[in-house]
């Protein structure tokens, strides 16, 4: 038993993981990655919903627009966008402040990285919402219609609340994705979770102990992130017998 | 019965106590003319029952009187205010619809209660979210009308959980809730198991003894026998037949008419 744990390594692995050493480096970077997600996957419903009813009212260039907007986004690798769109954005952002007569500015990492992976989260949330906007019965709507109500009331008080369960499995998604996509934006130098753990790991040569301590973390992310999805998914199928309970 | 004269739609009623007047409502659907050339009034205080076999256009004229649909051309005009048209028929102005809308409450074959909000949440949330009605005292009003109804202590209730009568009488409270100056009916009781079309018709009936306007689409012949003032007899899309329900149902016309009623008994 001790030889097992003198082999993984266990007692200098918390030593290293302290919170003083390159635990708190870990931690910073889960904060950072957390951030990114949370502004991503913001951004990326904020994207989608305008693309969802784009999709579906919208005129003809509109919908063009969007398809080829989604169809891009959804065949190109994740890897391959997060390169194209962070390097043609900070490049684009340069052009604009030379042409204003300012000198280089420094891209702020976290923006820059929510930018990227949220434009990436639009095209997946406008399919997803799109999809959960068809599933509401038209009489839903067709009531509040002959009600009087307004078109951005009906879209605020009757279509989002009546899609939301059958939408909320899908973003549940989306959101996981978000968190582990941060990993990506390794590649162009952000210190988020994946490369604070690189970083630690390669000077520490304990490659075991950082992983594992990030896979932990990652795990931790995604279980908390179930427990809310599941409350939030409740809330979202409110007035919905369950389908276990065998009500009407 | 001076109502009874109803749908003669002469343009020189009694323009003050008129609350719908539909003139020569046309609507296509591509190819297919559904509608071809109505012509309907109803005084305030009017039942109109509108019967015709399946397809004859008869849930099409209601949902133009309040521009669900859009009408190919026609005129229609509630309270004595025209509804402006473009030349497509389509509504002029977004603003006067949705005001217009207000004044007519749907009640619709399938119920269509919105069903993430409670029995109390969809009565009060036209008075209060289109009509600003301060919400204490829209709470108030749908307890009352919720009781009047037979669904008092079923407020915190959402919809999927009542029978389909409990739930087409939360619809006619939330109908009711805002105060309209005509409600238009389309089939209310023909998604009911028949033991609970009665429940339905019941709330119908006291509503139309209180004098409030309605167009009703229906195909219980009793009933309209019953509670109408006017009976209108749709058949492909034009009014084939019309007058008092004692006329019409005991001495029809048409033949078509005839038929149909033959048909339905
Ligand atoms: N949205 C629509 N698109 C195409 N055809 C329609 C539409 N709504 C109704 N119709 C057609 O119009 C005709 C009349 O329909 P409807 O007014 O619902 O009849 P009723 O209510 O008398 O049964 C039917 O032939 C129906 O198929
Ligand atoms: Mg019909």
């Amino acid at each position: 038993m001790t030889g097992l744990f003198e082999l993984l390594g266990l007692g200098a692995s918390a030593e290293l993981l302290s919170l003083s050493g390159w635990g708190g480096n870990l931690l910073r970077g889960l904060a950072n990655s957390l951030q990114i997600a949370f502004g991503a996957f913001g951004l990326g419903l904020v994207i989608g919903l305008f693309g969802a009813y784009g999709k579906l009212y919208g005129g003809k260039v509109t919908r063009d627009l969007l398809a080829i907007y989604t169809t891009v986004i959804r065949a190109v690798p994740e890897l391959v966008l997060i390169l194209i769109l962070y390097y043609v954005g900070s490049d684009i952002i340069n052009k604009i402040s030379e042409g204003l007569g300012g000198g280089r500015v420094e891209i702020n990492g976290v923006a820059a990285g929510i930018w990227v992976l949220g434009v990436v989260q639009g095209a997946y949330a406008t399919e997803v919402l799109r999809g959960a906007i068809k599933a509401v019965p038209v009489g839903q709507i067709e009531a509040a219609k002959s009600y009087g109500m307004p078109a951005f009331m009906i879209m605020r008080r009757v279509t989002i609340p009546a899609m939301m369960s059958f939408a909320v499995p899908g973003l549940a998604n989306l959101w996981l994705i978000a968190t582990k996509d941060t990993a990506l934006l390794a590649v162009v130098g952000f210190n988020e979770l994946t490369l604070e753990t690189r970083q630690a790991a390669s000077s520490t040569r304990a490659y075991f102990t950082f992983f594992l301590a990030a896979g932990f973390l990652y795990l931790m992310v995604t279980l908390c992130s179930g427990a809310v999805f599941a409350r939030v998914e409740k809330w979202a199928r409110r007035g919905q017998p369950s389908l276990k309970g065998g009500a009407r | 019965m001076d109502t009874a004269t109803a749908a003669a739609s002469s343009p020189e009623t009694d323009t003050r106590r008129e609350a719908i007047r539909v003139e020569d409502l046309h609507k296509s659907f591509g190819n297919l003319e559904v509608l071809k050339g109505v012509d309907l009034t109803a005084q305030q205080g009017d039942v109109v029952a509108i019967i015709g076999g399946s397809g004859s256009g008869k849930s099409t004229m209601l949902r133009c009187i309040n521009f669900l649909e859009t009408p190919s051309s026609g005129k229609i005009v509630i309270g004595g205010e025209e509804v402006a048209m473009r030349g497509d028929g389509s509504p002029a102005n977004q603003k006067q619809i949705e005001r217009i809308r207000t004044k007519l409450a749907m009640v619709f074959q399938q119920f269509n209660l919105w069903t993430h909000r409670t029995l109390l949440e969809n009565v009060i949330e036209v008075p209060v979210h289109v009509l600003k009605v301060p919400k204490a005292e829209a709470i108030a009003r749908a307890h009352e009308l919720l009781n009047r109804v037979g669904l008092g202590g079923k407020e915190d209730t959402y919809p999927a959980y009542l029978s389909g009568g409990q739930q087409q009488r939360a619809a006619i409270a939330r109908a009711l809730a805002v105060d309209p100056s005509a409600m238009l009916f389309d089939e209310p009781t023909s998604a009911l198991d028949p033991e609970l079309v009665g429940e339905v018709l019941t709330v119908i009936r006291d509503l139309a003894a209180e004098g409030r306007t309605m167009l009703l689409v229906t195909h219980e012949m009793k009933f309209a026998r019953e509670v109408a003032n006017h009976v209108v007899y749709l058949y492909q899309g034009r009014i084939e037949e019309q007058g008092p329900p004692a006329e019409v149902f005991g001495n029809p016309q048409s033949e078509r008419l005839k038929q149909f009623l033959s048909s339905v008994a």
